[in-house]
């Protein structure tokens, strides 16, 4: 296989990518790599080196190398059962990968559990969103995570809150005492995306955000992405098996294949047909 | 996407406003419909030609026998059906445990010590039908019917299929049955307990999650079999709490009482007080609503002679009526309450 070559190139290639909070030296994509480090804007959120995992004997990932930086939106690309969930599952410390580490904000981390991962900032958001049909929107928004003063809830306090939460990344909701089965599916995706930024997340995994959404509520999503990417202090990693869809707001796509990360360029270097070219390759090799 | 100026987009266009505040309260609070049915209910009798027979304390007393132990119990199984679960041995715990309390004092003890311990039986009940149900993923359908056709042979055994003189006396005895209105007092906190801890508490709300979306609430990391088996040990506790209430205000600890007809009355009031069988949400006070109608109604058809094969007949009716209400009100709010 040739993804060494792939691979390297796009290493090398000097940084123009879209983003302007993007001022890194280049895209170390080798073990040892050596990020931009630094902090601000810009730094480096989370660094996977050398992660592999086996499930009997199927080697589910290889030797896989990945890092995003706050400010950065990176689209993981790949079809399915190339281990894109066994990845995120990972990075949120649902598997614990049988070599390779995986570093956060600059530390190097053991992650126990998903809980451990969230106590980190590291938030997901799952395609079935985790959201109650019958619970009004704040509620959602606070599920387990409720205000309360001694036994109480505040209703009130977790209202406004909600309404701040969800003006700040620019989604409107007509009411958020609404109940959230009234919603369209582009405004659950948001809630969801909305509640997990809310906790200081900061690297944020999207699965699958667009899966079963229309045009133009997938613009609208696409749109939120964006505004969070503009807020700087976020990491971003995007999970797509449709390139089309999300291509455009990734400053960088990583391709996965068969367990490994075979392509790492920048967005604008690279177009949605020669991903499709490299995928088809590879069905040509197989 | 980067070079794309993103505009603030609103998610949705401003959804249609329920044209009335009445009305969109009505959505809004299910319940409050089967506040109107039961006031209508009483105007009806109470103005109708039987109105002198049923505007009397005595005849408000006897409404007050029927709907109290199906709203104790019910204030349990609403919570329980809002948990996406039901008890259908609720009724039988309600017979059992007086003569869990009587073995227990027959025994020596002394009156104080039999009724905690009964209760803490009645609690037992409760925690080995959420174990079941949750630890063995077992249907509380079948773990509650299994422990309903249990507790009424256990009755038997334990009763010898002979009543009983319920020996509670003196303030214990009015506290818990003997006063005439006591068991109204203990309806009346017990439904504003439990929907103070629907509405107030973070019990209320896992609850929903629990019933609503098992999956999203456990995602959320909510213990959602902790929150059945909570439920259904309130569930038991309050059947048990009614049984020996309502048999000591009538004196008699009775093997034939409560049974499948007082689990059925209380399940069927919390459905017509806008609960949903299918789980994630319902009112605790609609299901004190719903017992309050249904015991008007009783009530009502016995003075004006009606059969009480009829009572049946119109508890059917209104209990499909009620879920049909529900669906129909469901896709209102849908559409309006955006």
């Amino acid at each position: 296989m040739s993804e060494e070559e792939t691979n390297t190139p796009g290493a090398d290639v000097p940084h123009q990518a879209a983003a302007p909070d993007e001022n890194g030296t280049g895209i170390a994509s080798g073990p040892g790599g050596s990020g931009p480090g630094g902090s601000g804007p810009g730094a480096e959120a989370l660094r996977v080196e050398g992660i592999s995992k086996r499930f009997g004997p199927v080697t589910a990932l290889r030797d896989i190398n990945l890092h995003v930086r706050a400010g950065e939106v990176l689209g993981l690309l790949g079809d399915n059962g190339a281990g894109k969930s066994t990845l995120i599952k990972i990075i949120t410390g649902f598997h614990r990968p049988d070599s390779g580490r995986i570093v956060i904000g600059g530390e190097e981390v053991s992650l126990r559990s998903v809980a451990h991962a969230r106590s980190l900032g590291v938030e997901t958001v799952y395609q079935d969103l985790a959201l109650v049909d019958e619970l009004p929107v704040y509620l959602n928004f606070f599920l387990n995570k409720e205000l309360t003063a001694g036994p109480f809830l505040r209703h009130g306090a977790m209202r406004r809150q909600a309404v701040d939460a969800l003006a700040e990344v620019g989604i409107s909701i007509p009411s958020v005492g609404a109940e959230v089965r009234a919603l369209s599916g582009g405004q659950r995706q948001a809630i969801a995306v909305a509640r997990a930024v809310n906790t200081a997340a900061k690297v944020l995994l999207l699965d699958e955000p667009l899966a079963a959404m229309g045009a133009r509520e997938g613009g609208q999503i696409l749109r939120l992405i964006d505004r969070l990417r503009q807020r700087g202090d976020l990491a971003i990693i995007l999970i797509a098996h449709n390139y089309s869809q999300v291509i455009d707001v990734c400053d960088r796509v990583n391709l996965l294949q068969h367990g490994e990360i075979t392509f790492d360029r920048p967005t604008a270097e690279t177009s949605v047909a020669e991903l499709l070219e490299l995928v088809h390759a590879e069905y040509r090799m197989a | 996407m980067a070079q794309q100026t993103p505009q603030l987009t609103r998610s949705a266009p401003p959804a249609p406003a329920a044209r009335t505040g009445f009305g969109k309260g009505l959505l809004r609070r299910r319940e409050l419909s089967i506040v109107l049915v039961a006031i209508a209910a009483f105007a009806y009798f109470s103005l109708g030609s039987y109105g002198s027979a049923f505007n009397t304390t005595n005849n408000y007393h006897i409404i007050m026998q029927y709907f109290a132990p199906w709203a104790i119990i019910a204030a349990g199984e609403s919570m329980l059906l809002i948990c996406g679960e039901i008890d259908l041995s609720a009724g039988f715990t309600f017979s059992f445990i007086p003569f869990v309390f009587m073995s227990f004092y027959n025994q020596g003890l002394d009156v104080p010590l039999s009724l905690v311990l009964a209760v803490l039986v009645a609690m037992g009940i409760g925690l080995v039908n959420g174990v079941i149900r949750t630890v063995f993923n077992l249907a509380s359908f079948i773990t509650t019917l299994g422990m309903g056709f249990f507790l009424e042979g256990m009755t038997y055994i334990q009763s010898g299929a002979e009543p009983a003189q319920p020996p509670i006396t003196g303030t214990l005895g009015d506290l818990l049955g003997d006063w005439r209105w006591s068991e109204l007092g203990w309806a009346l906190i017990i439904v504003a307990v439990m929907q103070a801890a629907l509405s107030y508490t973070k019990y209320g709300v896992y609850a929903q999650a629990a019933g609503g979306n098992p999956l999203s609430a456990a995602e959320s990391g909510i213990k959602v079999n902790r929150v059945k088996v909570a439920t259904f040990t309130l569930t038991s506790l309050f059947a048990g709490l009614a049984g020996l209430v309502d048999q000591v205000r009538v004196g008699s600890f009775d093997p034939t009482s409560g049974g499948s007809d007082m689990m059925f009355m209380s399940v069927a009031a919390a459905v017509i007080g806008g609960t949903a069988l299918l789980g994630g949400s319902g009112t605790v006070i609609g299901a004190l609503f719903g017992a309050i109608l249904l015991a008007i109604i009783k009530e009502g058809f016995t003075l004006s002679g009606v059969s009480a094969y009829a009572f049946d007949v119109v508890i059917g009716i209104a209990v499909v009526a009620a879920m049909l209400l529900n669906v129909y009100i469901s896709s209102l709010r849908g559409r309006y309450l955006r």
